[in-house]
């Protein structure tokens, strides 16, 4: 499978779930669009105006620490990301990105090849274009090449199920009733 | 091969002898929580088909997020959950009032050492103080288990804490954590699992152990847990009828790495803006004026928490420029606190009192703050906007005992004279 887009580089450690997707609305039931009109509304406002679809964010290390709220996915799926390369992941974000089916790379490498290029900290969009093989394990970006570890077996398989409610019917169905 | 506590307690969950680290299990859980968020979870459960939930007897639900309701939306979530909690037998459902689902499942038996709680919020560390192993999940995940009763979960490393020494008087459970979050960094322990051990913690009562299980969430922590012994004993035997079987680390067991520390001339630390590994020591704090101060929340909301700051605030006024908000963690808690004469004492210096509830620990009612406002918490987390505004606010953490002493003051201080 392969993914191709824009690179918005968040060039901090730590982001939380609190900046990707605020708490106050975290027990409201938002329509998907709803959701993406706040992502990342507390790191930078313009964010969801400003983004495009197929955009790839670049950021550092344990990215989507804090809460456990599922909205921090899915605001920017829903928002149009097509994946999020970080030099790491907290773990709940990562558990629930691989359960929307939601493509997550962890290449510390990349990340801190394109921070180099990027003077200011918080976020920037660019115009860098990248290119991720996911079954293969490998980012083309700017004519350099870079490898990353596959997931766990189990979260591939989540994952081409196309997320976990999908993989939970598809165990349903294998189940004597 | 000997096992660490994590080891032991998914080989029992998965029905094996033992697990390896680094290998994906399927495990069941004792107990599934949720909160607010099971309007939402059980829109996805509906999603994934499943005729009836896994165990009514199993899953529980407690209102404690928007608590209560401070609007329409909020207010129709919870109804939602109601009609849901009819629909589904749900077994052991905590409305309104009853008080924070990590204080409000312990406190009703639900917790007990050796198995797995797994909890639809990041704090399910909680468990950890008895010996359990308290696992945050997410939304979809939770649904998932409603639905089958396992979900996959893989062998993490262990980290050992051993605390060692006598805290120094007004130094607390609260201090050792934020010091040692300080330390080991805000992703330290991502998807490890922490064990916590030493003369301190055997020492700390049930309530201080939770507070420490409490935050390891805030190091990145799959689980925090500290060793059943017999003060765990004590307080599990007075609310859990069933039969348990604690579980304890192997002597030789293999740990990733270990942490030591002796304690003995910690003083009051507080977390500053806008990370919770953002540690200092009072005494290094510039002056720092404060508009809120909240003493509650799953990590010092209970009732020794508010006997500490009763007795700092009895006979004294919180200062006019403070609002100082107490939200005890679970009905329980207020009650015995009304009954001790605690609340008298802190409504009597001008505490305002709300609902056993979350309040405004998560930003969404009950005391927002306004912008450029500070504010001195017992919560765990100080992340911008957590409290409602992002607009120059600081929200800093630190114990009850430095929330009472800063709450009189105006400002942040653990009221010793320097
Ligand atoms: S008190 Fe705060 S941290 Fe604890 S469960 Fe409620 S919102 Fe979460």
């Amino acid at each position: 499978m392969k993914l191709e887009g824009r690179v918005w580089i968040f060039k901090n450690d730590d982001i939380n779930t609190d900046l990707i997707y605020p708490g106050k609305y975290t027990y409201e039931p938002l329509s998907p669009k709803e959701q993406a009109s706040h992502a990342m509304e507390d790191y930078d406002p313009d964010f969801s105006q400003e983004i495009k679809k197929h955009d790839i964010i670049v950021t550092g290390n344990n990215f989507g620490c804090g809460s456990s709220r599922e909205q921090a996915v899915t605001c920017l799926k829903h928002a149009g990301i097509e994946a999020i390369i970080a030099s790491s992941f907290a773990r709940l974000f990562y558990r629930n990105a691989i359960n929307s089916a939601f493509a997550i790379v962890e290449c510390p490498r990349l990340v801190e090849s394109l921070f180099e290029k990027i003077e200011k900290t918080g976020s920037t969009r660019t115009d860098f274009l990248i290119s991720i093989d996911l079954s293969k394990g490998r980012i083309f970006s700017e004519s350099r090449e870079f490898s990353f570890p596959s997931w766990d077996e189990q979260a591939v398989q989540i994952f081409k199920s196309g997320g976990l409610v999908e993989f939970t019917k598809q165990i349903l169905r294998g189940m004597p009733s | 091969m000997a096992q660490t506590l994590i080891e032991k307690i998914l080989a029992k969950a998965a029905g094996r002898t033992r697990v390896q680290k680094g290998e994906i299990v399927f495990v069941s859980p004792h107990r599934i929580l949720s909160h607010d968020n099971s309007a939402a979870i059980s829109k996805i459960f509906k999603q994934i088909g499943a005729p009836a939930v896994w165990d009514p007897k199993r899953i529980i639900i407690a209102l404690d997020h928007a608590v209560p309701p401070p609007d329409e939306r909020k207010a129709l979530n919870h109804k939602i959950i109601r009609e849901f909690v009819q629909e589904h037998n749900i077994e052991h459902f905590y409305d309104c009032g009853t008080g924070i689902c990590h204080q409000v499942l312990p406190e009703n038996g639900h917790v007990i050492p050796g198995t797995i709680i797994f909890g639809a919020d990041s704090h399910t560390t909680t468990h950890g103080a008895f010996g359990a192993a308290g696992i945050p999940i997410g939304r979809t995940e939770t649904a998932s288990v409603w639905a089958i009763g396992k979900t996959w979960l893989k062998v993490p490393e262990t980290i050992k804490i051993i605390l060692t020494g006598h805290l120094k008087k007004g130094v607390y459970a609260k201090d050792v954590i934020l010091f040692l979050i300080g330390q080991i960094g805000a992703s330290g322990a991502n998807y490890k699992s922490v064990e916590f051990s030493g003369d301190t913690v055997s020492r700390m009562s049930i309530s201080e152990r939770m507070t420490l299980c409490n935050l390891s969430a805030e190091m990145g922590a799959k689980a925090g847990m500290v060793a059943f012994d017999e003060t765990a004993r004590d307080w599990l035997d007075k609310r859990v009828q069933e039969d348990y079987e604690p579980l304890s680390a192997d002597d030789n067991a293999e740990y990733e790495k270990t942490f030591e520390y002796n304690l003995e001339e910690l003083g009051p630390q507080v977390a500053c803006p806008h990370k919770v590994d953002n540690v200092r020591s009072i005494i290094d704090l510039p002056h720092t004026n404060i508009d809120v101060a909240l003493l509650g929340t799953c990590t010092n909301g209970r009732l020794d928490d508010l006997k500490i700051a009763a007795k700092i605030m009895e006979g004294k006024s919180v200062a006019p420029s403070v609002r100082f908000l107490v939200y005890p963690a679970s009905r329980s808690v207020l009650q015995d606190a009304l009954r001790l004469g605690y609340i008298e004492k802190l409504v009597a210096a001008g505490a305002q009192l709300a609902v056993p509830s979350c309040g405004p620990c998560l930003g969404a009612y009950g005391g927002i703050l306004a912008p450029e406002e500070n504010c001195i918490s017992t919560a765990n987390r100080n992340f911008k906007g957590r409290m409602g505004c992002k607009q120059d606010t600081g929200i800093y953490l630190a114990s009850p005992s430095t929330v009472a002493h800063s709450a009189l003051a105006g400002h942040i201080t653990d009221g010793a004279r320097r």
